[in-house]
């Protein structure tokens, strides 16, 4: 798309928002429904794309892609009146008989650039908040997901508004045009090398941002003595590591962190766990996305390479170069300079490092940068306590992994390196809305005291009325108040 | 006899005078005037008495910086050691901070009031209303509500994520810098200040330098009343701001202008750095026929100069009007402003004077331009740096007036057919922070509230709403982002870190591999909330 066609696309867009249109809840309700259509009546297009950028299982796009877009999209409808309404605020006894309140509106046009490793997911999750929150938007897939790319190019235009809503396809050259426009919001889901090529540009519009980042996200095991338990934490963590887009994921399990003396025992665990649910042959392995393309495969294998971090591996390793599959490999203590512990993995490699108490690990983290996520797996409450307190991250789950993307009543969004702004349920309305406040003033009862010129008497009207002292007034009216 | 002259030098360099040849004896005075903005440009005038002539030299030389990049990576340094030992994080530190930051405003009101007439020549009432009670007000609030606002706040779950429960925890972001401006300079610095303490955040605070005395009387109080291990104020200009900058921070709170707004957005962007700009615009006030005139012209004249004389970010910029009404609505405001200041405002001990040189300079040049439109007013005082009160009629829209955010004592009044027409014409510029619009129509305010983007607005005053404490105060678009006051400010300054807690027992079948086609039904059916898919599907 070259700079006239942008330019052409962004008018449309503004005569959409100015037109009024998209601020009617109507409006908002029927483009959610269509999401929803769109979503239904194209699911094997969809299961289709994803198995060709990536290989995904179709009950894992179901699970992590489809059915987090519908819910969203339910969830939204069911609210978006309640959402969209005025806010009254309170107001103290002085100001009567006023009235405060805060208005949520659009902020306009608005921008959402998304990831490859969940493109159905990252484009329309954050469409649906910036659609309740009636704006008009501009989607940039990512072009590391060709097919799923183009499905949304071709298919949003026939279920959606397409003058309020279209997808901008390409590569680095198209972004950067785009971010050359004004715009009132960008949302950026990827890494935080891109996020501050984004961030500079946003600048010179004043444009708010919100950075969906990542990190490396480290999951603390303690000693679990029930073999329930035990079996319950392995499964979660192997699903938190391989089972979304195989650790290509930002809130994908980066490390553990365990007690020397129980590491065996989960090793031993993970390993019975990933031959169940993947298999033990690379060439036959199942249930796994592909790593996404030739660069990130390169960069997983040198992460290997190594000799320090290649000989602390103590189960997989195996790659299927022609298949971009790099098996579920496991790597017990490698070095903590080696690049694999500095840089996030994004892959599927999984170092467990030892500590001789698990308590420590709260240090471990807080010597690093502050991850999206933090998991823990424990049962003692004062150590959960201790986590909460003491770290910092985007989110904290206790027990399992990943599985706080769909819980709507948390904001989703990171801190410190893994970005800021956040999403999900009722933060992504907020994310894509102004809260206006709005006081609404009587002319009667005005108070001369206001204004110059300035006497004595005004001055000390001041002090009691800012101390909200209304007994003090009623005196100092009376000339009873010295 | 009176040499003036101007000059560019670099900010880090500073100028001495090194000779000065007089054909007689005499007596010589330098006197700088006052600080211009951009720091870079500087005015001095030499006086000489009794008259003679001269010839002056001048060296310019490399001042010794007086905090550099090395200082500030050493501060920040400093700080992060002090915020990891968790000190700034219990609420017995915050509260004594707080506590502390009240006594510190309310035992030094007189001092405040001097450095605030020193660099403004602000009223004492004005200062009262504008710096002290305000903050004071913020101070007794967080005081008050500090132990809810740091409570964990419950968070809903659904079948999701069946069985957990979740919750909402405030943290602090870690290291905070705020930088503030020169009009308002201990409200709009102890104000985020506030909020970043109440939040637990370690602060550093960098006061403007075009309100010198207030702020080394800040630099000052900080030292005296608060923590001086998290909390510090430095002083400087743009050297020591851009020393700030390259740092990383936590947050960046900034208050001032775009053109800053975003070198301080392109510092931040390198270490993605979340930012809070409170900036400003053109703030347009609608005047409609169908008002109460008396009490809409007080309010006006009181938001635009009762306020440090229109230098205000959310003062009334222009007004619009309908071209009936526009000649009752300037000699009702000319009334108001006989009330106000008094036959001769320029003489008036409540009208602020205007910051500095720089400013004056740049005001009488917009009203110079459009000098045949001035109705009321237009009269100016260079060395007391004073502009009367002044309206203009009609101004074309295309005039630098009505293309910059005033920041004066100047009132265009644009006028149009229909009130409505003004919509349009607020619509077509940047948002501005706050929109106004004097009016008893309802329908009309209704359609101005849901039709105008603004970040704040007020029907029927003006100003007042950055009182209320339960109003989210900020802006939108060009206008800023990010808001604060009241509690708001408390959750500008934290991190919202969503916990979520699961069991052990309670994981569908779908979640892990294999994945067979019986488990895409229950998948689709959970999602769908289907009951009864849900039981077909797991009876297969």
């Amino acid at each position: 798309m070259d700079q006239v066609e942008m330019s052409i696309n962004l008018s449309e867009l503004r005569q959409s928002l100015s037109s009024g249109r998209t601020r009617d809840a109507a409006w908002r309700k029927s483009q959610l429904q269509a999401i929803l259509r769109l979503l239904n009546e194209n699911e094997d297009q969809i299961f289709q794309a994803l198995q060709h950028d990536l290989g995904k299982h179709p009950v894992e796009v179901y699970r992590d892609e489809i059915g987090v877009v519908k819910k969203s999209a339910i969830y939204a409808l069911s609210c978006i009146d309640k959402w969209m309404a005025t806010k009254n605020s309170q107001l103290p006894w002085l100001f009567f008989p006023s009235r405060a309140e805060v208005l949520p509106e659009p902020l306009g046009i608005v921008l959402i650039f998304v990831s490859w490793n969940f493109p159905i997911t990252l484009a329309l999750d954050p469409l649906v908040g910036a659609i309740s929150a009636g704006n008009t938007v501009v989607i940039k897939p990512s072009e590391l997901a060709p097919e799923t790319s183009a499905f949304l190019a071709k298919t949003i235009p026939v279920y959606l508004d397409s003058k309020a809503i279209k997808v901008v396809e390409g590569g680095v050259d198209i972004a950067g045009n785009l971010l050359q426009q004004k715009w009132d919001k960008i949302f950026f889901t990827g890494s935080a090398r891109v996020a501050r090529i984004i961030m500079a540009a946003a600048l010179n519009h004043l444009t708010p941002v919100i950075l969906e980042l990542g990190g490396k996200c480290p999951t603390i095991v303690d000693s679990l003595s029930a073999s329930l338990d035990l079996k319950v934490a392995a499964k979660r963590i192997a699903a938190g590591k391989w089972g979304a887009c195989n650790g290509q994921a930002c809130i994908a399990i980066d490390y553990i962190l365990v007690e020397h003396k129980f590491s065996s025992t989960l090793v031993e665990l993970l390993k019975k766990t990933v031959q169940r649910f993947y298999g033990e042959n690379v060439k036959s392995l199942k249930n796994l996305s592909k790593i996404v393309n030739k660069h990130h495969f390169n960069r997983l294998c040198n992460l290997m390479e190594d000799p320090a971090v290649a000989s602390s591996i103590v189960y997989g390793g195996k790659i299927d170069e022609e298949n971009l599959i790099i098996e579920p490999t496991i790597l017990l203590d490698p070095p903590l300079d080696s690049e694999i512990m500095q840089e996030e993995i994004f892959g599927p490699l999984l170092p467990i490092i030892t500590l001789d108490k698990i308590k420590d690990s709260i240090e471990f983290i807080n010597s690093r940068p502050k991850p999206l996520a933090i998991y823990a797996f424990t049962k003692d409450d004062a150590f959960k306590k201790a986590i909460v307190t003491e770290t910092s991250s985007g989110s904290v789950t206790f027990n399992d992994t990943i599985i706080q993307f769909v819980c709507d009543g948390l904001p989703f969004g990171g801190v410190g390196q893994s970005g800021f702004g956040r999403y999900h349920g009722k933060y992504s309305f907020d994310a894509f809305s102004h809260e206006k406040a709005v006081l609404h003033r009587s002319f009667h009862l005005e108070l001369g005291a206001r204004h110059p010129p300035w006497i004595d008497f005004k001055m000390k009207f001041l002090r009691l009325a800012y101390m909200y002292d209304y007994w003090g007034l009623i005196l100092l009216y009376l000339g009873l108040k010295r | 006899m009176v040499i003036s002259f101007d000059c560019r030098i670099d900010a880090s360099m500073s100028m001495t005078l090194s000779s000065l040849t007089l054909n007689k004896s005499g007596s010589l005075h330098i006197a700088q005037t006052c600080l211009s903005m951009p720091s870079r440009h500087q005015s001095w005038r030499l006086l000489c008495s009794p008259i003679c002539s001269a010839s002056l030299s001048l060296v310019v030389e490399e001042k010794r910086g007086t905090f550099n990049r090395d200082n500030a990576n050493k501060l920040v340094k400093d700080l992060k050691k002090v915020f990891n030992t968790g000190k700034t994080k219990t609420y017995e530190w915050r509260m004594s901070q707080l506590t502390n930051m009240l006594k510190m405003i309310e035992e030094n009101e007189a001092d405040i009031y001097r450095a605030l007439y020193k660099d403004l020549s602000k009223p004492e009432s004005e200062a009262f209303i504008s710096e002290i009670a305000m903050t004071t007000g913020s101070c007794k609030l967080a005081l008050k509500e500090l132990d809810q606002w740091m409570k964990p706040q419950k968070a809903k779950t659904t079948v999701t994520t069946y069985p957990s429960s979740a919750q909402i925890v405030s943290e602090p972001l870690g290291i905070v810098l705020v930088i503030s401006t020169w009009n308002y300079p201990f409200l709009l610095s102890l104000d985020p200040v506030i909020g970043a303490l109440a939040a637990g955040n370690a602060v550093v605070l960098k006061p403007s330098e075009i309100a010198p005395a207030s702020a080394s009387l800040l630099s000052k109080l900080f030292q005296e009343y608060l923590d001086s291990s998290a909390i510090k104020v430095v002083e400087g200009a743009v050297d020591e701001t851009t020393a700030l900058l390259e740092q990383k921070w936590d947050k960046i709170f900034y208050t001032g202008n775009g053109r800053v707004g975003r070198i301080i957005m392109a510092a931040a962007a390198k270490h993605l750095t979340p930012v809070i700009l409170e900036l400003g615009g053109k703030c347009p006030v609608v005047v409609d026929s169908n008002t109460n005139l008396q009490v809409s012209a007080k309010r006006i004249v009181a938001g635009k100069w009762g306020c440090n004389n229109g230098q205000t970010c959310i003062a009334p910029d222009y007004i619009i009007t309908t071209k009936d009404f526009a000649p009752k609505l300037i000699d009702a405001l000319k009334n108001e402003l006989l009330e106000f200041f008094g036959e001769n405002p320029m003489k008036s001990k409540d009208m602020s004077r205007l910051v500095n040189l720089y400013h004056f300079k740049r005001l009488t040049s917009l009203m110079d331009e459009v000098s045949d439109k001035i109705v009321v007013g237009g009269q100016r005082n260079e060395e007391k740096l004073k502009i009367s009160p002044t309206i203009l009629l009609d101004v074309p829209e295309n005039s630098q007036i009505m293309q910059e955010e005033i920041f004066g004592p100047l009132l265009p009044i644009l006028t149009v057919e229909n009130v409505k027409d003004s919509f349009d014409m607020i619509n077509s510029r940047s948002k501005p922070l706050a929109a106004y619009i004097f009016t008893s129509d309802e329908e009309l305010k209704k359609d101005f509230v849901r039709d105008i983007y603004a970040g704040g607005m007020l029907i029927n005053d003006t100003i007042l709403h950055l009182t209320v404490d339960s109003l989210p105060f900020g802006g939108v678009g060009e206008s800023g982002m990010g808001s604060y006051h009241g509690k708001f400010s408390f959750d500008s300054f934290s991190h919202k870190k969503g916990v979520l807690y699961r069991a052990f027992t309670g994981d569908s079948p779908t979640r892990f591999p294999p994945y067979t086609p019986v488990k895409l039904r229950l998948l689709k059916a959970l999602i769908s909330g289907d009951i009864f898919q849900v039981l077909l599907s797991m009876i297969g």
